[in-house]
This record gives C-alpha cells, sequence and structure tokens, in this order.
C-alpha cells in the first residue's frame, strides 16, 4: 500500500502550478468573464502545448500514454486556477467516452485531434431541468439522423464534437456528433452562472450520427463515463476549495479589525478550520477515487461517488465562506472571489447534481455491501 | 499510489490472519471471566506470540512493524469481537512519552509491561480549574530533596481506579507565566496520598474519576523531560492522544444504520429507499471514508519516521460529532421505539442508545470540538492566536474565577 503521489507526479504538479501561476491569473478569467467569449483561446492553446489534452490518450493516437493519476494533478491545477478553458468537456468527457466505447475507426478519427487539441469535445446530455434518462430525453435518432433539443450544453459554442445522449425507439445510446453540420448542429450561446466557462443549447435536425459503443446501452455507457468522469471533476473541485481556502486566509490575516487581524477571532478561525476539514476529507476521497480510476478497480463507481459527494460539498462551503470572510468587499464585482462561487456551482450540477451523487452513492455501496 | 497490498503485505497480512484465527480469544472462553481478566490474558497472548504492540521496537515488545503493517494488522483483528480499550491510554499515550522522553532504565522497566498488558497506566491531565485551558493546572509539586511532594486534585482520568501507574503535569513554579512553570513525572498510581472517586456520568456509567492527592512524594528519577518543560512533554502525550481517540468512533457508524434502514419502514417502504434516508447516509459514509483515507495518508508521514502532527485532530473533530448525528437518526428511525434503552428490548442490543449517551463525552475528552478546531487554525493554517490576557504575567498573577 503506498497512499502518495510519485516524485514524477509531484513534479508534475509544481510545473503545473507554475504554468497556471503564470499565465491563468484571476485577469484571464475575468477576461472571459467580462466579454462574450466561451473561452481563453491563448490559454487552451498552452495547454495544448503542454500535451496536457493528450495525457491519457494512447501513443498510437497520439497521446502520451501517461495514468490518471498524471491526470487528476492537471485536474486539481487547473480547478485552483479556476482557468477559463474547455478542458473537463474535451477531456474528461468527450475523450473518455471515446476511450471507453469508441469503434477503432472512430479512435483514429478523433483521439488523434483531441489529443493535438485540433478538435474541442464535449457531451450533450441535458434537455432542460430534471435528470435526463432514456424515458425523459426528446432527442431521438431515426434513420441514423438525430433531431431535438439539448440545454445546457457545456462548450457546445466552441466543440467540434458532440457525445449525445439520445433515443431510438423505446432505448437510449450515446451518438458521435460531428458539430461541422452548419444548421443541423445550430449553437446558441446561453447565459449559466459561470460565464468565464461557455455554454449552449445545441438544436440538433437530421444530424448525421455514428454510434458511439452498443445501441441501446446508452444509459450504462453514461453512468460509468460518469463515474470516472467524476474522478476528475472531484480534483478539480478540491484544487478550487484549496484555493478558496487559501484566499479567505489570506485576507484574513491581513483585515484587521478592532485592533487585530480577523483571522485571530475564533469566529473566523473556526470557519477556516472547517474549511481545512472538508477539504481534507474530499482531498482523501479523492485520492482514493484515483487510484480506482486508475487500476478500473469494482470500486470506481462507490470511489467516484465518494469523492464527488465529498468535493461538491467542500467547494460549495469553501467558496461561499471565502465571500463571507471578506465581508462587503467579497461581494464586490471587483474582488475575485466570484469565480470560485461561479464555478463550484456549476461544477456541483455539471455531470449531476450532489443529490444525484448521494442516490449514486448508495446504490454502489448497496452494491458493494451485497 | 496503490491502495492495494503488495507481495510483502500479503505474505503479512496472512501471517497476521493464520495467527488469528488460530489464537483468537474465544466467545466461550471470554464467557467465563470479567472484561477486564478477558482483555489482560488476550493481551498476553498477543505479546507472548509477538503480536502485541506491532510498531514498538522488539526490545520493548514490540515487532518493528512498520505504520502500513500496523493497519493491516489491525484490519485483520478488528474483524473480531475482541476486548480492547483498557490499555489505550498506556499504549496509545503514555508509552510514546515515555519512548521520547524517559531514561533508558525506566523505558526497559515499564515498556514491555505495557505491550503486555500486565501494567495498566492511566494520564492525569486535567483538572476543576485547567480543562480546555490544560497550563492552567494548578495541582502542585514543591521540591523536597531528591523528591517532589504533591497536593492537589485531577480530573477526569479515565480508569485511574485500575490504573496501576500514571502520567501527570503539575505545576512547580507559580511565579513564571503558566506555560513554563509546569513539569512532568510518571507516578505509581498506589502511592500513598492518593485518593481515587469515580465521577457518574450522564450515561449512568462512571469510566472517569477524580484524583486527590494529599503530600504524595514521587522521586525526581520519575521526572521526565526538565524541570519547567512540562508543556512540551505533555503536548507529545497530547497529540498522540488525539490520534488514538480519532481512531475509534464510538460504535454506530454507516455499516450499522445502513443495516437498520433496510430492516425499518417508512411508509411501507424500507427506509433505505427514502431519498432522504440515502443522502444522509451519503455524506456520513464520505465523512468516514475520508477520515479513513485522511489516517492512511497520514501513515506516509509516520512510515519517514515522522510525529503525529496536528492534522490528526481531524480525526476527533469529525469522528464524534457523526456518531452523535448517526445515533440521533438512527433512534429516529425506530420511531417511538426508538426511546427505549433497555438492550434486551431495543434494536442492535441499544447501540444506538448507548451511543447516544456517550459521545457528549466524547466531543469533550482529549480537546473539545472547539479547542480541535483551534489547533487546525492555530498549528496547521497558521493563523494568529486570540488575544490571551495571561500571557507574558506569572501564573500567581493570572486573574481567576474562584
Amino acid at each position: 500500500m503506498n497512499f502518495e503521489f510519485s516524485e514524477e507526479q509531484n513534479l508534475l504538479r509544481e510545473q503545473a502550478q507554475g504554468f497556471l501561476a503564470a499565465n491563468s491569473a484571476p485577469a484571464v478569467a475575468r477576461k472571459v468573464l467580462e466579454s462574450e467569449a466561451d473561452y481563453d483561446e491563448s490559454l487552451w492553446q498552452k495547454i495544448v502545448e503542454m500535451g496536457w489534452t493528450a495525457t491519457v490518450i494512447p501513443e498510437e493516437y497520439g497521446g502520451l500514454g501517461l495514468s490518471y493519476l498524471e491526470l487528476c494533478v492537471i485536474a486539481e491545477e487547473l480547478g485552483r486556477a479556476v482557468a477559463p478553458v474547455p478542458f473537463s468537456s474535451s477531456v474528461y468527457l468527450a475523450t473518455e467516452a471515446i476511450l471507453m466505447a469508441g469503434s477503432d475507426a472512430q479512435k483514429e478519427e478523433w483521439l488523434p485531434k483531441l489529443a493535438a487539441g485540433e478538435a474541442i469535445g464535449t457531451l450533450a446530455m441535458a434537455e432542460g431541468a430534471g435528470r435526463p434518462t432514456a424515458k425523459s430525453i426528446q432527442c431521438e435518432v431515426a434513420d441514423g439522423k438525430l433531431s431535438g433539443t439539448k440545454i445546457p450544453v457545456p462548450d457546445a459554442g466552441v466543440a467540434n464534437v458532440a457525445i449525445v445522449l439520445a433515443k431510438s425507439g423505446k432505448r437510449a445510446s450515446l451518438y458521435l456528433v460531428d458539430m461541422d453540420q452548419g444548421s443541423k448542429t445550430a449553437v446558441k450561446p446561453v447565459e449559466t452562472l459561470d460565464p468565464t466557462r461557455g455554454h449552449g443549447q445545441i438544436r440538433f435536425k437530421n444530424a448525421k450520427v455514428e454510434l458511439l459503443g452498443r445501441a441501446g446501452k446508452g444509459m450504462d455507457l453514461l453512468d460509468a463515463l460518469l463515474d470516472r468522469a467524476a474522478v476528475l471533476f472531484a480534483w478539480e473541485q478540491v484544487g478550487g476549495a484549496q484555493a478558496a481556502l487559501e484566499q479567505a486566509k489570506e485576507y484574513a490575516m491581513g483585515r484587521y479589525a478592532f485592533g487585530r487581524p480577523i483571522a485571530s477571532y475564533q469566529a473566523i478561525k473556526h470557519k477556516l478550520a472547517n474549511m481545512y476539514v472538508k477539504n481534507t476529507l474530499a482531498r482523501s476521497n479523492c485520492y482514493y477515487g484515483a487510484w480506482a480510476l486508475n487500476t478500473d478497480a469494482d470500486e470506481l463507481p462507490l470511489a467516484a461517488a465518494t469523492a464527488r459527494v465529498s468535493a461538491i460539498q467542500a467547494y460549495y462551503f469553501a467558496s461561499k465562506e471565502n465571500i463571507q470572510t471578506h465581508g462587503g468587499m467579497g461581494y464586490t464585482w471587483e474582488f475575485d472571489c466570484q469565480f470560485f462561487y461561479r464555478r463550484s456551482k456549476l461544477l456541483s450540477v455539471a455531470i449531476g447534481s450532489e443529490a444525484l451523487w448521494q442516490d449514486r452513492l448508495i446504490d454502489a455501496y448497496e452494491e458493494h455491501a451485497a | 499510489m496503490d491502495f492495494k497490498d503488495t507481495a510483502e503485505e500479503a505474505a503479512f497480512r496472512k501471517e497476521a490472519r493464520a495467527w488469528l484465527k488460530a489464537n483468537r480469544l474465544k466467545k466461550k472462553e471470554m464467557s467465563e471471566m470479567t472484561g477486564m481478566e478477558a482483555a489482560k490474558l488476550w493481551q498476553k497472548r498477543k505479546y507472548d506470540a509477538g503480536w502485541a504492540c506491532i510498531t514498538w521496537p522488539q526490545e520493548y515488545g514490540g515487532r518493528g512493524a512498520s505504520p502500513i503493517q500496523n493497519v493491516i494488522w489491525n484490519q485483520e483483528e478488528s474483524k473480531y469481537d475482541l476486548p480492547q480499550g483498557v490499555f489505550s491510554i498506556g499504549q496509545g499515550m503514555a508509552a510514546p512519552t515515555l519512548m521520547m522522553w524517559a531514561n533508558d532504565d525506566d523505558k526497559a522497566r515499564f515498556l514491555p509491561k505495557l505491550a503486555s498488558g500486565e501494567e495498566i497506566w492511566c494520564q492525569l491531565f486535567s483538572e476543576p480549574a485547567g480543562g480546555s485551558d490544560l497550563a492552567a493546572l494548578r495541582t502542585k509539586a514543591v521540591r523536597d530533596g531528591d523528591e517532589w511532594v504533591i497536593n492537589g486534585q485531577k480530573i477526569w482520568t479515565s480508569g485511574a481506579h485500575y490504573s496501576d501507574y500514571g502520567i501527570l503535569v503539575l505545576r512547580t513554579d507559580p511565579d513564571v507565566p503558566k506555560h513554563k512553570g509546569l513539569t512532568y513525572f510518571w507516578i505509581d498510581m498506589k502511592s500513598p496520598g492518593i485518593e481515587i472517586k469515580p465521577i457518574k456520568q450522564i450515561s449512568g456509567d462512571a469510566n472517569f474519576n477524580e484524583v486527590y492527592f494529599t503530600d504524595v512524594r514521587v522521586s525526581d528519577s520519575q521526572r521526565l523531560g526538565a524541570e519547567g518543560q512540562g508543556w512540551q512533554v505533555a503536548l507529545t502525550t497530547l497529540m498522540n492522544e488525539r490520534a488514538s481517540i480519532g481512531a475509534g468512533g464510538g460504535g454506530a457508524g454507516v455499516a450499522s444504520v445502513y443495516k437498520l434502514a433496510k430492516e425499518v419502514e417508512i411508509d411501507g417502504k424500507p427506509a433505505i429507499k427514502d431519498p432522504s434516508v440515502r443522502a444522509k447516509l451519503a455524506d456520513w459514509y464520505c465523512q468516514e471514508s475520508g477520515l479513513k483515507y485522511t489516517a492512511w495518508r497520514t501513515l506516509s508521514a509516520l512510515s519517514r519516521g515522522e510525529t503525529p502532527g496536528p492534522e490528526n485532530s481531524i480525526g476527533k473533530l469529525v469522528g464524534a460529532p457523526k456518531a452523535q448525528d448517526l445515533a440521533n437518526f438512527a433512534i429516529d428511525l425506530q420511531e417511538m421505539a426508538g426511546a427505549i434503552r433497555d438492550p434486551k428490548l431495543s434494536e442492535a442490543a441499544a447501540l444506538y442508545q448507548e451511543t447516544y449517551m456517550s459521545i457528549p463525552g466524547l466531543r469533550i475528552a482529549g480537546g473539545t470540538d472547539e479547542i480541535m478546531a483551534n489547533i487546525i487554525a492555530e498549528r496547521v493554517l497558521g493563523l494568529p492566536q486570540d488575544v490571551r490576557v495571561d500571557k507574558g504575567i506569572p501564573f500567581s498573577e493570572v486573574p481567576t474565577g474562584s
């Protein structure tokens, strides 16, 4: 048993932290927040040049063939930097879906492009409020053509390829959709809680699709995909939660009230101690999730849900109490506290809410206990 | 990172498992003796075979096992319902303090008997006027030649009534600031002048005591650390205390409440189908799992030879309130019958009712939740101390309420 990242992985972390400190300052996220842009293109290009989009893609498809532990390290640092890039959509969702369920031809077509950043991918599952199920979804494939509306879809406006959950008859399947089909894949931007990450609505009208994985197995494939993605999202969330704690701490140390730093008052200390506790528990669960993902362990569904639920809770708590620690200044547009608060909520619903993952956790626990 | 056993670890696990299977204390054996007798017999049996306090050096009765091996051993031992508890203060707190601060003779004299369970130790720190503010303790020791004369009172001393020895912190100089006037000793609990009175708790049990000292004499050779260094020595004990209290849980856990939620019904369906029940269990599972893997990560630090740090405070700070909330919830699941505490009539032999009544003590013992949060804030996060009106002034001039 060994519960630590390797020396090489820690070196990667240092390198990633240095790179993002230099290239993804809060000013970069602010620029995206205050513009119509979906992401920061220059930061994205540099991330691609660093090879991060190629991390777990096998070398035969132009990837680096590294392990998921390296990807977890990168995810945490991207979360810490609140980076305004389509990394999670393209890497944790689209790339993973193709790696998991794609045919050789689909892998050969898309993985090299995704690795090299020549293509951005995303996953389109939601159709408005509620949990998408085989019963609830309206998007439908008939005669090999997809019609229907997905909203919200992360990075819809910049995606070259979308993995789409749609039904064909009564059962749901996953489909791979080339987004370069003009009005057949029409995208409209959607304003979200976190404009530093672009979202949109996609209206499919007789769009050409390819089946991804087996027909009728869409919900099972989606479940398996989300287990994998949940670990990576959780690392991003833990990174953000840690950064929010550090920001709160720095402010509390420097801000004086009644003649002393507010960090010396127990009300503030206990608040920050609680952030530390929640972050630590979430991080430890993420370690287990990382291991389960990396080894494709039977425990993955339970480990992923545990990491996901605790990371959702930790980030929410840290981001809201960071604003509270800052007092009025934390509520201003000018301060950066908002980035964590926005991102924490966006990520908490990104692949299913806290309640959904609590439910999945107990499902997995029951399976495990049985 | 690998959460599975290496080949060596698997071999160790196999060896531990085989020994436990062959040698564990059987239910029938235990039924014929008191809890204390059973605990002592089991501990001695482990000791004789080299399975007691396995991380300790061999010369003190251990087997020099690694922290990871200790995890494996604990996992295997906890599969059986075996007696434990009475030795945890001695082995978990007194022993690490002795190892760090005692002379070689005392280490050789006491540590093997601690490991074998032949001698039980208690910890005499808290006082009526010094709990969360431990360094405000008043029991004094006055030097008399090669001896010290002790007068005063300790409180909340778990197991004082059955302990052979104790570790204690005393005020040896009231005229310097409070942390600087303390000295640390070990003591024979049968020393003349010691009087022990049990304290009845809200649970109805009496696990701890008041201990009165009237002209009790200890030799200067029983001092651990230098005169005036008692606070520093006490910190060794306290960090180990928080590590060992955090490791426990107090009975009720997700596994037992899950079982209960499958059995009891809400609106004609098993409670486990209810989304609010699932959500709560999921949250507690996250805490249990988070604590487990946090402890495992700490092992990596221990493997490198570090002593337990303030990070350990998290175990008790999270674990105790979690057990309280779980018990509270499990009682609710039983509706009106949840009020029944009679083990013959209650679910799970009144596990949840007993936990409900015992946990308030655990949230206070070894540092309250609030003190734990302060430790994390100050010693882990590095936040400044609160304003202290007693700072830098002689202890004898510090304002008191009495």
